[in-house]
């Protein structure tokens, strides 16, 4: 188990003072002016060899994006913006870090933009987040305040500015391109890549979009050490990393462990169990709507890291751990995912906004067993035509789930096509 | 689905919007966080406050929020069909927003929705279904206005409705006995000082 001393983030449940005097205390902004004085390329050695890979989702080392950044600011400022557009279902963690601790998203803003030559930042805050973005514009104005940003932040010498952009509901801003589209005032629609931001981004200027988690975890890793972070977890699953646990557990929480903790242990230990007891256990999606879900005999032993899910043909996403014991109706919950992405579709790419209606209302009469048997196959294939077809992985976010459903509950959808078939013959 | 327009027919007429001086200077504050020419940036943040000042969305305020931020009009009405938390007809003082996504689903979304849509009236309470909140270990949640109420059934929805309705307030966040997302009975973790 992690112990205490070794945790980021100290405020998570937010029993203590979430303003600077309170950060303060916890360690945050102790001599920042020393972590930026080591340079930017040192920062980003630091990051790289911690093995921090983003905490938004896809996963990407974070130290190597940062070094995707011009090494020298030429005619176009760089920028940093930080997705604080937390909309994946299951997922609610950077909302903590907004609400409880956002002088650590705040400092790591500094740090990753002074690392990325950057003058100035945005955090996108998803527009239900007003409280959440209330706290943060709060921290953020203490800060200015204390001299810790704006001019000569930190007397480090380096100037910096930090905004917060209100979103107004949209999951797809969540997409890094989308959210630069809807930070520039337009509908958040995906852009094709190449260019990737790093080249031309916001205002097609050199940009790199980051998680709040990665934000906010950089100042503790170069206060410790990469040494200290890659410790946690297993080679190429480094760290420690924020945990929602939700659905039919008994205590359903957020709680901080070290990567690769086994799925078992970080249900039982933290959230109560399963409700009725592990052998009760239906499922889990281990990473947030957009992975495909995993039946009880492989969360048996699995890990809760990158590459122990992506063995398993699912994936860590944003480690949103959602729990469904027998009582479930299992095509039902996934039909509700179905319905999400489909009002989540921007519409810009052909695949995604006729597929995801289309899976949709398929999956809707799966619920019922109004279906072939035939039909569980068109659906399959219909998936793998949406997926790797659009521009953004929307569309390989509304396949997935689906496919899931089919690799391992299959009989209980065939199980239903029979049942209502028989019903029909005998009315 | 009923078509979203920038100008349905069915609402009451707004001949002309103007920012109260005080949502002016507010506008002014959100255009200055963006470099000089990049005024576009700022259109959701300024729909917001003309939004949060007519209590709902007509045409005639994104005509005036276009005219502030020298936009084409059809690119302000583009960004108020786009996002979800533009209204654009009139709704009740307390819009709730429920969430029936899966994670609030399995744990009762559905009993608390049923509630939200017996006690809405249009006046008083609106109601509609959005897709996850972003609060899902203390589902179900709904959204009242920008105060997110968590971990509720049928019985703490009736009486925070109820309260409401009595013109009180009703205390945010979870609605039993526990510290934000927190696991009920305290912290398994941060207990040392």
């Amino acid at each position: 188990m992690l112990a205490d001393k070794d945790r980021i983030f100290t405020n998570l449940y937010g029993i203590h003072d979430w303003r600077l005097a309170g950060a303060r205390a916890r360690g945050a902004w102790d001599n920042t002016k020393a972590l930026l004085d080591r340079g930017p390329d040192a920062i980003v050695d630091e990051i790289k060899k911690s093995g921090l890979r983003g905490r938004g989702g896809a996963g990407f080392p974070t130290g190597l994006k940062w070094s995707f950044m011009p090494k020298e600011v030429k005619d176009r400022p760089h920028y940093l913006v930080v997705n604080a557009d937390e909309s994946e279902p299951g997922t609610c963690k950077d909302r903590d870090i907004m609400r409880h601790d956002p002088h650590l998203l705040v400092e790591g803003c500094l740090v990753a933009g002074f690392a990325m030559r950057a003058h100035a930042g945005y955090i996108y805050v998803r527009g239900e987040f007003y409280n959440e973005a209330e706290h943060l514009k709060a921290a953020i104005r203490e800060a200015y305040d204390a001299g810790l940003l704006g001019k000569n932040a930190c007397g480090s010498g380096w100037d910096f500015d930090l905004h917060v952009h209100r979103g107004a509901g949209a999951y797809i801003c969540g997409e890094e391109t989308a959210l630069l589209e809807s930070l520039e005032g337009k509908k958040g629609m995906p852009r094709l890549k190449p260019p990737f931001p790093a080249g031309a981004g916001l205002y097609g200027c050199p940009t790199t979009v980051n998680n709040v988690e990665s934000i906010a975890v950089a100042p503790t890793i170069l206060r410790r050490g990469a040494s200290w972070f890659s410790s946690f977890g297993r080679p190429n699953n480094t760290g420690t990393k924020l945990y929602c646990i939700s659905g039919h557990v008994n205590k359903p929480c957020n709680v901080e462990e070290a990567m690769s903790i086994p799925m078992r242990e970080l249900i039982e230990k933290y959230a109560g169990g399963v409700r009725g007891g592990w052998d009760n256990l239906l499922a889990v999606i281990p990473g947030g709507a957009s992975v495909p879900l995993l039946p009880k005999d492989i969360c048996d032993t699995v890990l809760m890291d990158f590459d122990a899910l992506k063995d398993q043909k699912s994936g860590l996403g944003t480690a949103a751990v959602i729990v469904m014991d027998k009582s479930t109706d299992v095509i039902k919950a996934i039909a509700r995912l179905s319905y999400f992405y489909k009002h989540e579709s921007c519409g810009q790419c052909t695949p995604c906004r006729e597929g995801t209606g289309w899976m949709w209302r398929v999956m809707e009469r799966m619920v019922v067993g109004d279906a072939r048997i035939e039909e569980i196959d068109a659906l399959e294939d219909v998936t793998k035509q949406v997926e790797g077809h659009t521009i953004c992985a929307l569309g390989d976010a509304a396949a997935w789930p689906i496919q899931g459903l089919i690799r391992h509950f299959r009989p209980e959808m065939e199980r239903r096509i029979r049942a209502r078939t028989r019903q029909l013959a005998a009315e | 689905m009923a078509m979203i327009t920038a100008d349905p027919k069915d609402v009451p007429q707004v001949a002309s919007f103007a920012f109260t001086p005080e949502n002016l200077e507010k506008a002014k504050a959100l255009i200055a966080q963006y470099p000089p020419g990049r005024q576009a940036s700022a259109v959701i943040g300024v729909l917001d406050l003309a939004q949060r000042q007519q209590g709902w969305l007509p045409r005639a305020a994104m005509d005036a929020v276009a005219e502030l931020l020298d936009m084409a009009p059809i690119r302000v009405y583009e960004i108020a069909t786009f996002y979800t938390m533009f209204q654009l007809r009139p709704k009740g003082k307390y819009l709730l927003q429920v969430c029936t996504t899966t994670p609030c689903w399995l744990r009762g979304s559905e009993g608390v929705m049923k509630v939200c849509r017996e006690m809405a009236d249009g006046e008083t309470f609106s109601v509609q279904e959005v897709e996850c909140l972003g609060g899902c270990v203390n589902a179900p949640v709904v959204q009242i206005n920008d105060d997110f109420y968590e971990d509720l059934d049928e019985t703490s929805m009736r009486r925070i409705l109820d309260a409401f309705r009595r013109g009180e307030t009703p205390k945010p966040g979870p609605q039993i006995d526990r510290q934000t997302s927190a696991p009920v009975g305290g912290p398994m973790t941060l207990k040392s000082e």
